[in-house]
């Protein structure tokens, strides 16, 4: 039951009661989870034994709709597992160059004010293998799965803050997470001044563990693994301090053996998830062409989908609400005449910016000398070009070039 | 006044303006902190007393760390810490400390505050510099018997320490 398969006992016949209406049900759980026929449904894990070294958990693009991840499917990059946080134990400080250090606790920040942003994360690795010379055949999940859209509901950094008073010397913050890593990132004051927030809850429920359980650094729009989890330690500092995650992990190579430093944003990016190898078509006949689109600088202003492999275009309709650094759904009716068809998408933010084509993001970026035949591996970051699927004949679909 | 207004003026003396309420963090002293303040500035602000030199790192890796770098840092489960190829193999080429690392202090941060894997924070001070000093020996970006501590490790100068482009210089504070 991928959306895009008919089944086969779907022609007409004497319609029956099927055994569970013909008594009552089982009884309500205190905690739901999907319906036993949606065990498919999950994310993909790159170290399931939790061997020591990175773990990645990709969401399921193409098994789910809409626009916001269920919180068990939401991505999760840890590179020493979760923690296990009593979040009574848990302390928050503040310190460094601001007028008085502060200490915070759970319950202390539950009394502040709090507001709630729908945003995406995106890991800045998301989309790496599309830096492979020749397309990895991945599905969606592979390919796209280190970003999900979640509502996040917390306290405003900036109020935080303000409270301990910011010496006029600090330009970044150092932020460290209570893992055994103590994972640090630097931030620049401006962007903890403007959106940046404490996260508390995750779709309304506290955060899953894997993302962060019970605090996270939220930046939203901006590089994923900046987003500590676990946060413990905001450290003001008057220069960034160049930890290994943002002085080596994530500062992409460019062909010229210089690499970008401080690459920050996730740019516009857009990638259609229906259909996507893996949801075989059936048929010539109507399809919903859907994907989702994001960008760090604000709400997407239009998504154009071609299923030619790019010679013609039509204007995709933006699923409602439109929110700034937030998934946006994108939908198109299709007739597919059953001929080989190549769906791409391509996604302009209502700053100005327009996803870039494959084409010009490898001029400036490159891409690699031999196929990578590791789906799951990283060749470089910051992918933000289209990605294409081409339908053939059959109805099956692939990851091509175009 | 009529009644709307009355009632306006009660509700904003039982409301707060949100931007009031504040206060409920805990004073703390910079010297209570000190345990989790494991941050390492590339000028080398945070930089603990200790030293160590190459020799003594040796000791330490063999005992410590080789059962996942290998033998001398050449790699194992976990990555190399010696060695590298040019930047200009390709986007896809292996970023090492030799190749790649701007900062020598980012060893020190890292080691002290990651590593061993399996009981981060486990090393002394003294430790972790000589660990450093061994790293950076290896790869020949000090000498042999080259003393690691606060003042000499912030002035080391990594081969690629102007390999890097800020890809949004106008968010660079």
């Amino acid at each position: 039951m991928t959306g895009y398969t008919l089944s086969e006992t779907a022609s007409a016949q004497q319609l029956t009661d099927a055994p569970w209406s013909t008594k009552p049900g089982i009884p309500i759980p205190e905690y739901a989870t999907p319906s036993s026929y949606e065990k498919h449904v999950v994310r993909t894990l790159s170290n399931p034994k939790g061997e020591p070294r990175t773990q990645h958990a990709r969401t399921p693009h193409h098994l789910v709709n809409g626009t916001f991840t269920p919180n068990g499917l939401h991505f999760v990059i840890s590179h020493s597992g979760a923690p296990d946080i009593d979040p009574a134990q848990h302390r928050l400080v503040i310190h460094g160059l601001v007028k008085q250090p502060l200490e915070f606790t759970l319950d202390t920040l539950s009394r502040y004010p709090m507001q709630s942003r729908m945003t995406f994360v995106e890991c800045g690795g998301n989309s790496a293998p599309l830096f492979s010379n020749q397309p990895v055949q991945a599905n969606v999940q592979t390919l796209h799965g280190l970003a999900s859209c979640a509502e996040w509901t917390g306290v405003m950094l900036s109020t935080l803050l303000e409270e301990a008073g910011i010496d006029p010397k600090a330009k970044w913050l150092i932020a460290e997470g209570a893992d055994s890593l103590a994972l640090s990132r630097s931030v620049p004051i401006g962007k903890a001044l403007d959106d940046a927030m404490v996260a508390l809850y995750q779709n309304g429920e506290r955060l899953m563990p894997g993302n962060g359980y019970p605090m996270r650094l939220l930046l939203p729009g901006w590089e994923g693994n900046m987003n500590v989890k676990w946060l413990r330690r905001i450290k003001l500092t008057d220069q960034p301090g160049m930890s290994y995650y943002e002085a080596r992990t994530y500062a992409p190579i460019l062909p010229n053996g210089k690499a970008y430093q401080f690459y920050f944003l996730q740019e516009v990016k857009s990638f259609i998830t229906h259909p996507s190898p893996g949801l075989k078509m059936n048929g010539a006949g109507f399809y919903e062409v859907s994907g989702v689109a994001y960008s760090a600088s604000g709400r997407i202003a239009k998504v154009m989908v071609s299923a030619d492999g790019g010679k013609t275009w039509a204007e995709a309709a933006l699923q409602e609400p439109v929110l700034p650094k937030a998934f946006t759904r994108f939908r198109l009716p299709w007739k597919w005449d059953g001929g080989p068809a190549v769906l791409q998408s391509r996604a302009w933010d209502e700053a100005g910016n327009v996803q870039p084509t494959r084409a010009e993001v490898i001029a400036r970026r490159g891409q690699t000398k031999t196929p990578v035949t590791n789906p799951v591996a990283f060749p470089s970051q910051h992918y933000n070009g289209p990605t294409s699927w081409a339908v053939d004949r059959s109805g099956e679909v692939k990851h091509v070039y175009a | 006044m009529c009644m709307r207004n009355a009632l306006a003026a009660v509700a904003l003396t039982l409301f707060a303006n949100s931007l009031s309420a504040q206060g409920f963090g805990k004073h703390i002293a910079e010297s209570d902190v000190a345990a989790w303040d494991i941050s390492i500035l590339p000028d080398g602000t945070g930089l603990p007393p200790g030293s160590g030199t190459p020799d003594e790192g040796s000791k330490v890796f063999a005992t410590k760390c080789a059962v996942c770098h290998g033998e001398n840092g050449k790699g194992g489960i976990a990555a190399a810490v010696v060695g590298g190829e040019p930047l200009t193999s390709g986007i896809e080429t292996t970023k090492t400390i030799a190749n790649f690392w701007p900062y020598a202090t980012t060893i020190f941060d890292f080691t002290r505050r990651a590593m061993p894997w399996p009981r981060p924070r486990t090393l002394t001070n003294d430790e972790v510099y000589a660990l450093t000093a061994f790293i950076l020996a290896q790869n020949k970006i000090i000498g042999a018997s080259d003393v690691m501590n606060a003042q000499t490790l912030p002035k080391v100068r990594m081969p690629n320490r102007d390999g890097f482009i800020p890809r949004f210089p106008e968010r660079i504070p």
